[in-house]
């Protein structure tokens, strides 16, 4: 496998860095060298929130991000600067919950009701970042599901690992679905 | 070697100095070294030991040198600003011999600076921090499994040479969570102690291993320990004879051990123009450098010190006549040493301030510069 680069990006208290742990959790669980950052501002909750995950069968040098492969936006300011100028080769993928304004893309392009979902199937939108989790993973093919369900049962925090598994199930059905040829035409959205 | 897991630099950090056997923490919180003092806070009172939150890093470097001096190896973490407070006390355990490691996960200064940003700015802290000649060692991970290894190192080295060590960590690697395969059981080194009755111990004998052996408190060896300068028997000396006999010894009792002490890796050098000299996390952006530049055909080598006090000069040594470029993530510290060593004229530096990582790119577009220069 060549180098897998991959951004969760949104807003501080989305919980995106523990989703990123999850996905190189499930990495090492897969055998793969990988390396996780984040960069964030000194508040706890708000401002904007950026996870990173370099999965390889090589050794992982520098530990950022330079061209990335996958990039989650979960606001409209993450997408305005992570996904408006994603190249085209690249999946992006949007909660469409916070993002509404986006430019037309002729490919790789999922616009999903990651948090409003997670609001509707769970009763409140904590785990939407596990839902996400769910639907980057589905999408990009990056590891099997088993290996995430694992990572996320070691990772969730304590008594919430059932309801994680929950989320994991819907956003990894929600990426499914995008991903069957019905599916991807009304995700052009423009 | 046990299974693969994903752990962070400093959960890595914490969990050495637990194999390396820490009893007791002291410390203040503060970004970008905080998880270090959690881990402790919760894993220290599982085994016995001891956490305690102090007031301030003056007194949580002062409570590491009392429980040292009772035996348990102590522990401190912290980063720039916490560092600076700590500068007074480290001097003292210096000055006392009192074995102990300190850990500075750096971020961007002056003063408060950037607090979750990434530099190398207290590499001459780590030094000259502390008045008055002395010696020190730090040690400068740039993976998480070097953080773990290099923890246990460091308590080994604190204890064996009666010696306070400073993990110099970044907020790149202290924050880096990446894949570490941790041994089942490391090598750990316990401090000597005096093998003489109460009567017959020297404290601060000159002998020939240049570390005298030493007493817990509590075990019925009764001695004097100052920040003064002190004679053989730990009291205070104003005699100048007595005076330079300490400091001699003080100043100069890591050279017998330099061999072990300085480590650094070489990668790529035996026909390279030019040497990449990184350290930490950049480090790694400069071996990532060094690849692509050889994939383009330019003779480049890289060179890391692992311990940079007391920089491995004699290791560097063997390369002077080369051209040298030395990223770093503050406005050129370390470089001193490395023009010290293999002259002004060959070395070029690179250095980012911006609190952001230096890229690869940057490093290579450098080393195309420098290379197009030499031929």
């Amino acid at each position: 496998m060549a180098k897998q680069q991959v951004l969760f990006t949104g807003t501080g208290g989305q919980g995106l860095i523990l989703a990123a742990i999850m996905l190189a959790e499930a990495a090492v669980l897969a055998g793969k060298n990988v390396v996780q950052s984040q960069s964030y501002g000194p508040e706890a909750r708000g401002g904007a929130s950026k996870a990173e995950v370099i999965i390889s069968d090589e050794v992982v040098n520098y530990p950022k991000v330079q061209k990335p492969d996958v990039v989650l936006a979960m606001s409209q300011e993450a997408y305005r600067k992570y996904g408006f100028t994603l190249d085209e080769a690249s999946i992006l993928i949007i909660d469409n919950t916070y993002v509404q304004e986006v430019k037309s893309r002729s490919k790789n392009f999922y616009a999903l009701p990651l948090t409003r979902m997670t609001r509707n199937q769970l009763g409140s939108e904590q785990s939407a970042n596990v839902v996400a989790l769910g639907a980057v993973a589905a999408l990009s093919g990056l590891i099997s599901l088993e290996e995430v369900r694992q990572a996320v049962l070691q990772r969730a925090p304590k008594g919430t690992g059932e309801r994680n598994l929950k989320a994991l199930e819907i956003g990894w059905q929600l990426g499914v679905e995008a991903l069957e040829p019905a599916a991807v035409k009304p995700a052009r959205v423009g | 070697m046990s299974k693969a897991r994903l752990m962070q630099g400093n959960e890595a950090c914490a969990e050495g100095a637990l194999a390396a056997g820490v009893k007791f923490y002291a410390g203040y919180p503060i970004t970008p070294s905080t998880e270090i003092a959690e881990i402790m806070a919760e894993k220290l009172p599982l085994i016995g030991g001891t956490f305690i939150q102090m007031e301030d890093e003056i007194g949580s470097m002062a409570a590491i040198i009392g429980a040292s001096l009772t035996g348990a190896k102590a522990l401190t973490a912290t980063s720039g600003p916490g560092f600076s407070l700590k500068q007074e006390n480290l001097g003292y355990a210096i000055a006392t011999e009192v074995p102990c490691v300190l850990v500075n996960v750096q971020r961007a200064g002056p003063s408060t600076g950037l607090p979750t940003s990434p530099a190398q700015a207290d590499v001459m802290q780590a030094r000259w921090g502390t008045h008055g000649d002395h010696p020190i060692i730090a040690l400068c991970p740039s993976s998480v499994q070097e953080c773990y290894e290099l923890t246990v190192k460091a308590f080994n080295f604190a204890e064996e040479f009666r010696q306070p060590v400073i993990m110099l960590m970044d907020e790149v690697v202290g924050h880096l969570r990446e894949k570490v395969e941790l041994p089942d059981a490391v090598e750990v080194v316990e401090r000597k102690k005096p093998s003489v009755s109460p009567d017959e111990y020297i404290p601060y004998a000159n002998n020939e291993s240049m570390i005298p052996a030493m007493a817990n408190f509590g075990d019925g060896y009764r001695y004097h320990v100052t920040g003064l300068t002190h004679g053989e028997n730990g009291l205070p000396t104003g005699k100048p004879a007595v005076a330079e006999k300490y400091l001699e010894r003080l100043t100069r009792k890591l050279d017998p051990y330099l061999d072990r002490i300085q480590l650094y890796e070489e990668i790529l050098l035996e026909d390279a123009e030019l040497i990449v000299v990184a350290y930490g996390g950049p480090a790694r952006s400069a071996l990532e450098a060094v690849h692509a530049a050889r994939s383009e055909g330019l003779n480049v080598g890289f060179f890391r010190p692992i311990t940079i006090w007391p920089f491995p000069q004699e290791a560097l040594e063997k390369y002077a006549g080369r051209q040298f470029l030395v990223p770093e993530m503050n406005s050129g510290q370390l470089v001193g040493e490395i023009e010290r060593v293999v002259g002004r004229r060959q070395v070029q530096r690179l250095n980012r301030i911006d609190g952001e990582l230096i890229t690869p790119d940057q490093i290579l577009q450098r080393i195309r510069e420098v290379m197009t220069h030499v031929q």
